[in-house]
């Protein structure tokens, strides 16, 4: 149990740091870079979550693709690699108080519904058998549905990204 | 291991997302700080799913990881696109819509 609580609080630290470095770095390639500390602080977190599927999907598919789509997007738009001082807004102020009052609003309901609730021990682990019980039972009609919005997304990228 | 220790790291990482929404111009920084939001989202589901003991968090979290590479997909291509023709990505510029 303390070991778990360690582990927990070193990845949240360095997810911390790694999204604040996303959100204030002048370097477009950086915040990509950071990026990756958070989504793989995410993964670990799935796994502290027992949640061993959704970690690997998470690394597969975000650092494994999207990852590549943020650095060709980098690349292909020219953003000046290298140090880029007119990535902010002359509004960028505002953001701060927006998200502390977020943040702060957010805390109070948490601890007031949640308080010092603890996550159960009993072992009622959940495998990817159930996993995929649930996404080709109950869940099917959503997974059509996204398996169509795959479809769309695909052919309208190409169609956007055309040369014509 | 307490509920609150997983929410309260999802509700940090949402709001570093939003003020990065609020504060960035790059178009390509706004698509990143969404993926920020989003796995706060999936954190929060996962999270549930481990609290109540069953699976529907994790199938959520993996429709979400789903329609994100999608969104990152298409979002891309219209900074592109955008880009083609403005030769700028920075959001600040894009005012035709303003009333």
């Amino acid at each position: 149990m303390v070991a778990q609580n360690i582990g927990f609080a070193i990845i949240a630290i360095i997810m911390v740091i790694g999204a604040l470095r996303v959100v204030t770095t002048s370097n477009v390639v950086h915040a990509a870079l950071w990026l990756v500390v958070v989504l793989a602080g995410v993964a670990a977190q799935y796994i502290l979550l027992a949640a061993e599927f959704v970690a690997i999907t998470q690394v597969l598919v975000y650092i494994g693709a999207v990852m590549v789509l943020f650095l060709f997007g980098t690349m292909l738009t020219r953003s000046r690699i290298g140090v880029n001082s007119g990535l902010n807004n002359s509004y960028a102020k505002l953001g701060i108080p927006v998200a502390v009052v977020l943040f702060a609003t957010m805390a109070l309901a948490l601890s007031e519904s949640f308080g010092t609730e603890k996550m159960p021990t009993d072992g009622s682990l959940v495998s990817t058998q159930q996993i995929s019980d649930q996404i080709f039972g109950p869940y099917l009609l959503p997974f059509w549905a996204l398996s169509f919005v795959l479809l769309a997304a695909v052919i309208g990228a190409i169609v956007l990204a055309r040369k014509d | 291991m307490l509920v609150n220790q997983f929410l309260f790291l999802a509700a940090l990482l949402f709001c570093i997302g939003v003020y990065g929404v609020v504060a960035r111009k790059n178009a390509v920084l706004v698509l990143m700080s969404i993926e920020l939001i989003l796995n706060a989202v999936n954190l929060n589901f996962v999270a549930f799913a481990l609290h109540n003991g069953n699976a529907d968090g994790h199938t959520f979290a993996l429709y979400i990881i789903a329609i994100a590479a999608a969104e990152v997909g298409v979002g891309l291509g219209l900074v592109l696109l955008i880009f083609r023709n403005r030769r700028t990505i920075s959001l600040d510029d894009l005012s035709e819509m303003k009333g």
